[in-house]
Order: structure tokens, then sequence, then C-alpha cells
């Protein structure tokens, strides 16, 4: 009998395999193609403080293995995420992570405010590294200082698990992540998009309206695995890899990196059943190798 | 339902220089599709290119159970669908999006057509004339050789005009030019346009002008298809007056002509 399942700040997930935020809306769309029971973790779609219309298009440009995008962070609004969305997934029984995002540190405080009394919300995930808003998001990522400050005024107003996103736009992540665990975070996922930008030849202009966006996609797997690895040595807080998930066999990367759990992201958009697929495939690969439990993989790399 | 599926290739044809039909056996899919709606294609079974291409589905049979797809070789991915041949499979989404609407009092219909545009306005024209409506097509092209659809769209009964940029063929100008013509001439209860964001926008004026409710079927670029990534939006004017954006896949690709906020 393989053992899927895994335990990160307190939270019991059926299995490992989570989808990332920002590249599953809220759910809905994939419920079209499969029952999402069947994942580890919903991670929705960035909230903040106020309903945001994000950036104008062209949002998205593809690029080699991969995509940019530069959406900047549409959504409703953390009370239109309460009062539309959530009553909608808790139909489900799957743990539900609120991705969170401040301009401000009291922003920040605020919309944790705002979800720490609500029900059907597992964990936080403290966005501290979107590449596509001015004046915040990846700002407070970059700086250990800073993301410490940030998760000390999310902690003091909840008693959820927090999950801190790495920016990979940094020369240090280890560092940044050890300022994160010691202010309290329960766990760290990453990478977040990697600062990228394209130009159209033909006309000349940048291929986003937002002139630079965020790369993923299987492109950026190599780069996330080297910082999940990076992080594993510097923190003993669990971590969350993602970027570039496309199969089961990536996944196993990220956890031979010392990931305790995964996240899928853009694969999401051009496979839909993506998730399900790495959920699959993890099963049969342990079946193979006669690995009973996927937490013995975890940091199994040999070095 | 929307639905991922693996699907035969019938056909994959050189129509024009630029052009290729694709036919494909999907039952499931032509017993749902309505005209407007389109499917995200998988152009290759490698991560590079990562994302799936969007193509307007352009004639829906039920008998047969098929479904014909005309694309215009733009990159890399619709490149690659050109090497498809007759027999394989290929993986689809869909129908997905929101397709035309109509009415039955409309009478008399206009459908505006430039480019890649013209391909889905042959399943709209089919659904139409079946239920009885008299349509008039007028098409823009470059010039006569990358002329889409002409053939499709007599057969199926309707009146066609054709401008070309070059004079090569039918009138020397812009179809927006016939367009304003016949809306002189004739009562036109409805318009539908496909095309050129240029085009697009001398459409959405001329019948904002004469009264004449407008349909436009919109193009950005797409990542997910399925509504999800909130990548292709555009921009629109909410019922209070305030600005937001819709999904291009999701909430459209048709639109009623006055949502929509061109910037210039």
């Amino acid at each position: 009998m393989i053992n899927l399942s895994v335990e990160i700040a307190g939270i019991k997930f059926k299995n490992p395999v989570m989808v990332a935020s920002g590249c599953y809306g809220f759910g809905r769309e994939f419920s079209n193609f499969y029952d999402l029971n069947l994942l580890g973790a919903i991670m929705v779609k960035g909230l903040t403080l106020e309903p945001r219309i994000g950036n104008p298009p062209p949002r998205i440009a593809e690029t080699p293995a991969g995509m940019l995008n530069s959406v900047g962070l549409q959504n409703p609004g953390v009370e239109g995420f309460i009062k539309n969305e959530l009553p909608w997934l808790k139909q489900y029984d799957v743990p539900v992570i609120a991705n969170i995002n401040g301009h401000s540190y009291e922003e920040f405080a605020e919309i944790t405010d705002r979800l720490a009394g609500v029900s059907g919300i597992s964990a936080l995930e403290v966005n501290i590294s979107c590449p596509n808003v001015k004046n915040g998001g990846m700002f407070f990522g970059t700086d250990p200082v800073m993301a410490g400050e940030v998760v000390k005024r999310v902690r003091a107003k909840t008693d959820l698990p927090l999950i801190v996103k790495l920016s990979p736009n940094v020369t240090d992540i280890a560092e940044i992540a050890k300022a994160v665990e010691a202010a309290g975070a329960d766990a760290v996922s990453l990478i977040n998009t990697v600062l990228a930008m394209a130009i159209d030849i033909k006309t000349r202009r940048p291929a986003l309206s937002n002139v630079v966006g965020g790369l993923s996609g299987p492109a950026v797997k190599p780069l996330a695995v080297r910082m999940v690895w990076q992080v594993a040595q510097a923190v003993s807080v669990p971590i969350i890899g993602m970027g570039g998930i496309a199969k089961a066999e990536d996944a196993i990367e990220f956890f031979l990196a010392g990931a305790n759990a995964v996240a899928i992201g853009a694969a999401n958009l051009s496979n839909p059943m993506v998730a399900v697929e790495v959920i699959d495939g993890l099963k049969m690969w342990l079946e193979q190798e006669k690995i009973e439990d996927i937490q013995h993989l975890v940091g199994g790399v040999i070095i | 339902m929307v639905q991922m599926l693996k699907v035969k290739i019938l056909e994959n044809k050189q129509v024009l220089p630029d052009f290729f039909r694709m036919v494909l056996a999907a039952p499931m899919v032509a017993k749902e599709a309505v005209p407007g709606q389109f499917l995200m294609i998988n152009t290759s079974d490698t991560l590079d290119p990562f994302l799936k291409r969007p193509i307007s589905v352009n004639r829906i049979d039920q008998e047969k159970g098929t479904i014909s797809l005309i694309y215009q070789i733009v990159g890399k991915g619709t490149r690659l669908l050109t090497k498809k041949n007759a027999g394989e499979e290929i993986q689809i989404i869909g129908p997905l999006g929101k397709g035309f609407c109509w009415s039955e009092q409309d009478k008399t219909i206009v459908l505006v057509g430039g480019g890649c545009g013209i391909a889905p306005l042959v399943a709209l024209a089919e659904a139409l004339v079946q239920t009885g409506k008299e349509v008039f097509v007028l098409l823009g092209s470059q010039c006569k050789e990358k002329l889409l659809g002409e053939d499709e769209f007599k057969e199926l009964g309707c009146t066609v005009m054709v401008a070309t940029d070059d004079g090569s063929y039918g009138r020397r100008g812009f179809v927006t030019e016939l367009l304003d013509e016949l809306s002189q001439k004739k009562r036109i209860d409805q318009v539908y346009c496909c095309g050129p964001l240029p085009m697009t926008k001398a459409v959405v004026q001329i019948t904002k002008k004469a009264f004449i409710p407008c349909q436009i079927s919109l193009e950005e670029r797409m990542g997910c298809g399925i509504g999800a990534c909130i990548g292709c939006v555009t921009k629109v004017r909410r019922e209070d007056g305030t600005i937001d954006y819709k999904k291009v896949c999701h909430d459209g690709p048709v639109f009623t002509s006055s949502e929509v906020v061109f910037d210039d």
C-alpha cells in the first residue's frame, strides 16, 4: 500500500500534489474535467483587500517551453472571494489555501484579519513574490528584513498555518527563507515566477503590455529545483516545491531536492488534467520503485 | 459540456496560400458546438510549444459528427499543425466560449468578415439561413488569392459582396464601405462581425451610428482557453459605467459591441 499523504503545518493532505495560485482560478473551470476531491490542496488565485481589474492585455506571451504572464492580480477582492468563491469550494473535501497580497505591512495585516475567522480556509499563503504589481508584491520578498516583517504582521493576526511564497528573483533565496522561518512561517512555497521579458521583433514592442512579466512552465524547472535544494539546506520548515512541473517525474525531482509537497502551476493551463495525471503517475512510480511512502523520497538526492 | 478529447483528423489540407482546413471526427463536440465557439488544439506532444492553440469552429456537421476548422499559419504552433496527417489523432478541448446568438424576429442579417475572421462566420451563416433569415455577407481581403469562404456562403444562399485592398476582386477598398452603403439602402436587424481589430472598430462605429445591434467576435492571446488564467482579457464597460476586464475565452469570444471599450 502506497502512502501519498503528508502533514504540513498541522494540516493533513491526502496527497502531496497541490495546484498553484494564479493558474487555477478558484477551481470552477477545472471541475468540468475531474473531481477536485482528488487534489492535495487548492491554492486559490491571489487575493487583495480590494478587487483589482489587473493589467491591460496582452497579458500572455508564449516562450520556449514556457510562458510569460502579467495578469497583475486581477481578483474579486477578499470579500468577493469569501462571498462568491469560498462557499462553492466548501463542497469539496480539499484544503483551501488562500494566497494573500498587500501593498504595505498594514494591508497584509488587514487582509489576514479579514480571513482569520472565516471557515473553510486551511492555511494562508503569504505572497511576497508577485512580479506583476507595482509598489508591493515582489518588493517584500527580495529583502530578508521586510520579508520577515510581513510574516510577523500576518502572524500576529491569525493562528492559521502560514506558508510564505518566495521569489526566485533574489541572489540568495536561502537567506529570505531563513528570515521568514525566524519570523514565524510554518512552511515555505517556491518558486513564484521569474521576472522576464520577450520582444516582438516585427513591431519592436514588448510582447506584454506591462513590458515585463513572470516566466513559468517547464523552462524554469531546473532553476526551481536548485532553489528548493538550497532552501532545504537552510531551513527546517516544510517546503512546497513548484516551478515547471508537468509530469510525475518532474515532481519526483522536487521531492528528491527536499520538497515535502509540490504544486502544479502553468501546466494546468496547457493540460487541464495534469494534476490528476501527476498524482496517478506518482503512485505508479512509487509502486514500480517499491517505495511505500512518498516522504521517504524527501531530500533523497545523493550528492 | 467542455471536454478534453483525442479525436481523429479526417482531413488537413491547404485551402489558400496561408490557410489550412482541418476536419475532425468529433460527434460529441459537433452535437454541442454553436457558431462562434472555438477549440483549443494541441499542436505538439512535446513541451514546446507549451500552450494549446485556440481555433474557431468553421463548420459544424451534426449528422456526420464532424467539426471543420480553418486556421492561418502564423507561428510555430500552427506550422506544426500543418504537418498532421489525416488518420492521426489530435488532442482538443471544446467546445469553448460563448458563441453568436440570434433572435427569431430578426429577418435581415449582415455578416462582416475579414481575413481568417471569415472562418467562423460560415457556421453562423448556415445556422441563420436554416432559420429562414436573409443573409448578406461582406468579405474583406488583401487580394483575391487570400479570400476565404466566398463559395461556401454562396452555396448556402447568402448574398456575397467582396472588397479587396488591391482591387483584384470586387470593390477596391475596405469592406466597411460596403457595410456603410448597405446600411443606407436596407433595413438591417443585426450585424455580426469577425476580423482584424481596425475592421471591427470601424464596423462598431458604423452600426452604432445606424442604430443596428452588432455582435463582434474578438481575438486575444490565450493561455488556457478555459477561463482559468485570466490572460486573454478585453476591456469592457460595466452597467454602472466603470471599467473591467472580461475573459475573451470564457465571456466571449463573441461580445455585444456596445459592451466593449476600444483603446485608440
